[in-house]
Parts: structure tokens; C-alpha cells; sequence
């Protein structure tokens, strides 16, 4: 059935589709800018004032710089060792966790559960959790960003939720063919949830793509330090001295500040990349978390 | 008698299900090394905590660490700090996402739709890091923001040295990176609502406006209520990343945290038994928090997390 628009919902159609472009270009125009701000000349881009909408002249300059700088290589490799062994230990790790919770009749589910909950609402601390770390010898360590976050209680929750939806009987019918709960995990329970694992894949992949804050805190050797750490080091303590050698010093200002933006971009491109085919995923993960039992 | 049954039912369940326990194993060790130990470990903040003594060995000095929290010279202002900072991000921060939701369910075309989702998304998946060193740069000087207020007529300054701009730096561009991300949920909740109501609604002659107060507001309310307790449960804990990333000495006196403080008492001048005490009074008032708010909700419209 098709309803005739009145006059006032026509105008109200099209302030909506006003503002919406308006929130699209705030959200957009950051990264726009950045991107354009990479490719300048950077002599151009110190004297230019206001917005950016186009590249002043084209140089890709900054990008050279900023792959031969090591540090930023280095920082790229450490990611992504922490990236591949920490999403597979994650997702093992959070199947274990979430097959157990998702079984019926288990004595102390509940209470296991209790205990999980509850480190969601209460910890710790900062320090003594450092402490724990430091006892550990996992400072100074790349197995310390990934072993002491494992499992995130709030995934570990969602995956729960998407094994108790399968149905009971299929699980019984694998324990009556004599397969053990390892077996039923991995044969069965799996395999049904390839589209939630994929969730929990993303999820736990750009967290860590993302993390610098106990990277920063547990590791003093710059060789082991992942991307981001690197990243405030240029960007905030403008630490971009190695990348400048060569540059006149009248330069080095404008030089730096293309330097900047090229490495933001080099940092944000493969998440940027990939997001807009895997958005489907991220938005479902996102619908699973808030529905509660 | 019932002490023997409990032990009996634990045995059998035990020996029924050995092999799900061998396999939840590992992960409850995990909880127990990284969350359970360092709970434990927090009572160094009833002593005088001294590496070489370690956490057993080392002297109770009672609440002494506490008393000199709340008597120090920084308890008043962190305090106001925290609670400005959250309630300004909850101000405004809160409904930013469910305007958003709403504006974007009214539209028709589906091509247009996907495309404000997935750019308003987008901002949630770029690293802290960029995003405040982004910030870092639009704010100097010569950057982007002092460009924009020039051409309205302002004069130039470092925006991120001056105190009162701080608060609103900070929660804009929380804003501006989580309120696509935020509105899904509420978009999931509104595409619940039957079509047919709104057929009836308009045929009873309501508007748009009597429409979305009568018809998709009800809707969507128990969605609102879950997110705003799940938001108060972390009013005390959010935001440490983001404020020592933004902050500085300039600013301190608007920015710094309680959280900040513990980053910046603990682990820079190692204070270590003052900053778990700090921590643990703010774990146990964001606990008060959750149960309150949670007990509130119960109380006035039946919605609860447990």
C-alpha cells in the first residue's frame, strides 16, 4: 500500500536527508583531509590555510620516507606476529570458555559463569594486574600483549549465547555416536558457527590492531614495540628526527608534518580496506552483544 | 545428611562431565592467573607494598593510603573532573546515537541508507592513536580547527593547551568516532517495529511527530534503559586511554582523571600501594553504580540486566 506523503512529512523527508549528508561529510572530511594532506607537496600544505579538498601539487615523498623508516617496518611485523598467534589463541581459548558455558545439566556452569561475570564489573587494577605481568616475566615479552588478554568476557559472552542456539539434539546425537566434548566442539559446534567466529575473529583482530596502551606500559625494548606505539611516538611526541635527516632544517617543520599524515594513513589504510566487505560481520556482532536471554 | 548429598551430586557430576571440565580448563586458569590473582594482589592497597618484600611480606599500614587520597591536595578536583567529563559524554554522547538511529530509519532508499551506515561506522574501527593524533594536529596553531575559527572570525591558539576547551575536544570527538557504531543497536531495535502500527497510527491520523512518541519511542525504550545502565556501570572506568593520550600538563586542571591519576601515580612514579588504593575505591563505587542504576531500572519500568 503506498501512502501519499503530505506536505509537512515532504518537508521533513527532505531536511532528513539534508542533515544525514551533513553527519556523512563531519565523519568523512577528517579522514578525506588526511588523505589529501599525504599526497601534498608539503612546502604547499604549511603555506595553505582552511580546508583541503583536493592534493596541493602531488609528491609521495612522505610515503617514501616513511617506509624506509625501520622502526615503522619493525612496528608493522611485531603487529602482525601479535595478530595471527593472539586470534588464534583468542578464538581457542573463547570456544573453550563459551562450549562449557553453553552446555545443559553441568553442575557448576552457573557458578563458573558467576565467576567470569563477574570480572566485568570488578578488578583488579591497574597496578597489580602490571604486578601479575611482572611476576610472570611476561614484560619485555610480545607474549605478554597476547596471553594476558586471551579472552574478553564480553565476546566470550556472545559466542555463548550463538552455541546455545544450537539445537540440543545434534550435540546428543554426536554423544551417542561416542564423540568426546573436543570432538563435538570441533566436528560439530564449529563448524555451525562459522559467520559468529568470523565475528570473533574481527572483533578480537582489530582489537589488537588497535591496543598500545599495555604495549606501551610492559615494553622498553623499541625493537619488540607493535605499530601503534610507534605511531604515538611520531605523532605525538613528534618523534619524526630519523625521517627528517637530509631535510634542510628550514624544511624539516613542513616535512615533518607530511610525514605525519602519510604514517596515519599507512596505519589506517588495511583496516580501511577491509571494513566496508566485512561490515556485515562487525554490525552483527554488534546486534548479537546487546540482545540479552 | 545434606552436606552428603551435595558431595555425593558433586562426585557423579564430576565423573559425567570430566571431560568438560578437563576442557574448561585452561580458560579457568586464565581467569584465575589474570583477573582473580591481580584481585588478590590489590590488597597492597592496605599496605606499604615494597617489590623485594613482595604482596604477603610486606607491612599493613591499614587505610593510610586511602586517608591520604581523600586529604590530598588533587581528591576534590579528580573528582569533579571524572563526574564532569561522564556527564557531559553521557549528555550528550547518550542520545547522539538514538537521534542518529531515528533519523536514519526514516529513510527510503535503501542505497543511501547503506552508504550513511557504513561511513558513520567507520570512525569506531580507527585506532586511538590516529584519532587523537589527529586531533593533536587539527589543534595546533596553524592546524585545521584554528583555520576553520579564524574563518569565522577567531584568533589562533593551541587549542589543546587551554583548559576550558578541553571537556568539549574530548567529548565531541567521542562523539564524532562512536555515534554510527552506537546507533546499530537501536536500528536493530527499531526494524522490530511492526510496520502495521504505524499504518494504524497514521490511519487514526497521527503525524510523523505523534508517531514517534506514541508508536516507535515505546519501542525502542527497553533498548535505552539497557545501554544506560550498561553506561553508568562504567561511568568511573572510562576514558584513561583517551586522557593520557589528549592530556597535559596545561591542561591537568580540567583533564585529569581519577583514572589518569592512577596511570600517572602507579606506573610513571611508581607509587605503586597509593595508585591500587585509588583503583580499588574506584572499582567499588563503579560496582555501587551498576547495581544502583540497575535497581532504579527495575523499580521503574522492568527492564534489568539480572
Amino acid at each position: 500500500m503506498k501512502v501519499k506523503k503530505s506536505k509537512g512529512e515532504k518537508v521533513f523527508s527532505i531536511f532528513n536527508y539534508l542533515i544525514l549528508t551533513i553527519i556523512i561529510m563531519l565523519c568523512l572530511y577528517p579522514v578525506w583531509y588526511v588523505a589529501v594532506a599525504s599526497i601534498s607537496e608539503s612546502g604547499l600544505l604549511t603555506q595553505h590555510t582552511g580546508l583541503l579538498f583536493k592534493p596541493l601539487g602531488f609528491s609521495l615523498g612522505a610515503y617514501e620516507k616513511v617506509f624506509q623508516n625501520p622502526m615503522i617496518l619493525r612496528g608493522y611485523g611485531n603487529t602482525i606476529f601479535i595478530l595471527v598467534v593472539g586470534v588464534f589463541l583468542d578464538i581457542i581459548m573463547t570456544s573453550l570458555g563459551a562450549y562449557f558455558l553453553s552446555r545443559r545439566n553441568v553442575l557448576f556452569m552457573k557458578p563458573i559463569m558467576m565467576m567470569m561475570l563477574f570480572t566485568m564489573f570488578f578488578s583488579g587494577g591497574m597496578i597489580p594486574f602490571y604486578l601479575t605481568l611482572k611476576d610472570l616475566n611476561l614484560t619485555n615479552n610480545l607474549l605478554g600483549l597476547i596471553i594476558p588478554f586471551m579472552i574478553s568476557t564480553y565476546n566470550l559472552m556472545i559466542l555463548r549465547t550463538s552455541f546455545r542456539s544450537i539445537p540440543e539434539s545434534l550435540v546428543e546425537a554426536a554423544q551417542i555416536d561416542g564423540a568426546g566434548h573436543f570432538r563435538i566442539l570441533m566436528q560439530v559446534v564449529l563448524p555451525l558457527s562459522k559467520s559468529i567466529l568470523a565475528v570473533m575473529v574481527l572483533y578480537y583482530g582489530v582489537g589488537i590492531w588497535n591496543a598500545w596502551f599495555w604495549a606501551s606500559t610492559i615494553i622498553r625494548k623499541r625493537e619488540l614495540y607493535p605499530l601503534q606505539v610507534i605511531l604515538r611516538e611520531i605523532l605525538m611526541q613528534n618523534d619524526v628526527g630519523a625521517m627528517t635527516a637530509g631535510v634542510s632544517v628550514a624544511d624539516q617543520e613542513s616535512v615533518g608534518q607530511s610525514i605525519k599524515y602519510a604514517t596515519i594513513m599507512v596505519a589506517t589504510v588495511p583496516i580501511l580496506c577491509v571494513y566496508p566487505f566485512l561490515q556485515k560481520y562487525f554490525t552483527k556482532g554488534a546486534m548479537i552483544g546487546a540482545v540479552k536471554e | 545428611m545434606k552436606k552428603n548429598k551435595i558431595s555425593e551430586r558433586t562426585r557423579v557430576d564430576f565423573r559425567r562431565n570430566k571431560s568438560l571440565y578437563l576442557l574448561v580448563l585452561p580458560v579457568l586458569a586464565f581467569y584465575i592467573i589474570f583477573h582473580y590473582k591481580p584481585m588478590y594482589g590489590a590488597i597492597i592497597a592496605f599496605k606499604d607494598y615494597t617489590p623485594s618484600l613482595g604482596v604477603g611480606g610486606s607491612p599493613w599500614v591499614g587505610l593510610d593510603n586511602f586517608t591520604r587520597f581523600f586529604t590530598g591536595p588533587y581528591f576534590v578536583r579528580l573528582i569533579k573532573n571524572t563526574l564532569l567529563l561522564n556527564v557531559y559524554n553521557l549528555v550528550f554522547g547518550f542520545p547522539a546515537p538514538i537521534i542518529l538511529a531515528l533519523l536514519l530509519n526514516e529513510i527510503r532508499s535503501k542505497k543511501f541508507k547503506g552508504f550513511a551506515q557504513t561511513v558513520t561506522y567507520l570512525p569506531h574501527f580507527i585506532s586511538l592513536i590516529v584519532v587523537t593524533g589527529m586531533i593533536t594536529n587539527f589543534a595546533m596553531t596553524n592546524g585545521l580547527f584554528n583555520d576553520i575559527i579564524v574563518f569565522f572570525g577567531g584568533e589562533r591558539s593551541p587549542l589543546l593547551q587551554n583548559p576550558n576547551l578541553y571537556r568539549t575536544i574530548y567529548v565531541a570527538s567521542s562523539i564524532w568516532q562512536e555515534v554510527g557504531w552506537g546507533s546499530i543497536i537501536y536500528l536493530a531495535a527499531l526494524s522490530g517495529v511492526d510496520c502495521q502500527l504505524y499504518e494504524a497510527a497514521s490511519i487514526d491520523g497521527a503525524g510523523k511527530w505523534k508517531q514517534l512518541i506514541n508508536v516507535t519511542m515505546p519501542a525502542i525504550t527497553p533498548t535505552i534503559i539497557t545501554m544506560l545502565i550498561l553506561k553508568m556501570g562504567s561511568l568511573m572506568s572510562m576514558g584513561y586511554e583517551k586522557t593520557i593520550l589528549l592530556y597535559n600538563p596545561a591542561t591537568y586542571e580540567t583533564a585529569d582523571i581519577i583514572s589518569s591519576y592512577i596511570y600517572r601515580v602507579g606506573m610513571l612514579d611508581q607509587d605503586w600501594s597509593y595508585s591500587t588504593a585509588i583503583g580499588l575505591f574506584n572499582s567499588v563505587i563503579n560496582c555501587i553504580l551498576l547495581i544502583v542504576t540497575n535497581m532504579l531500572s527495575k523499580k521503574f519500568s522492568e527492564t534489568s540486566l539480572w
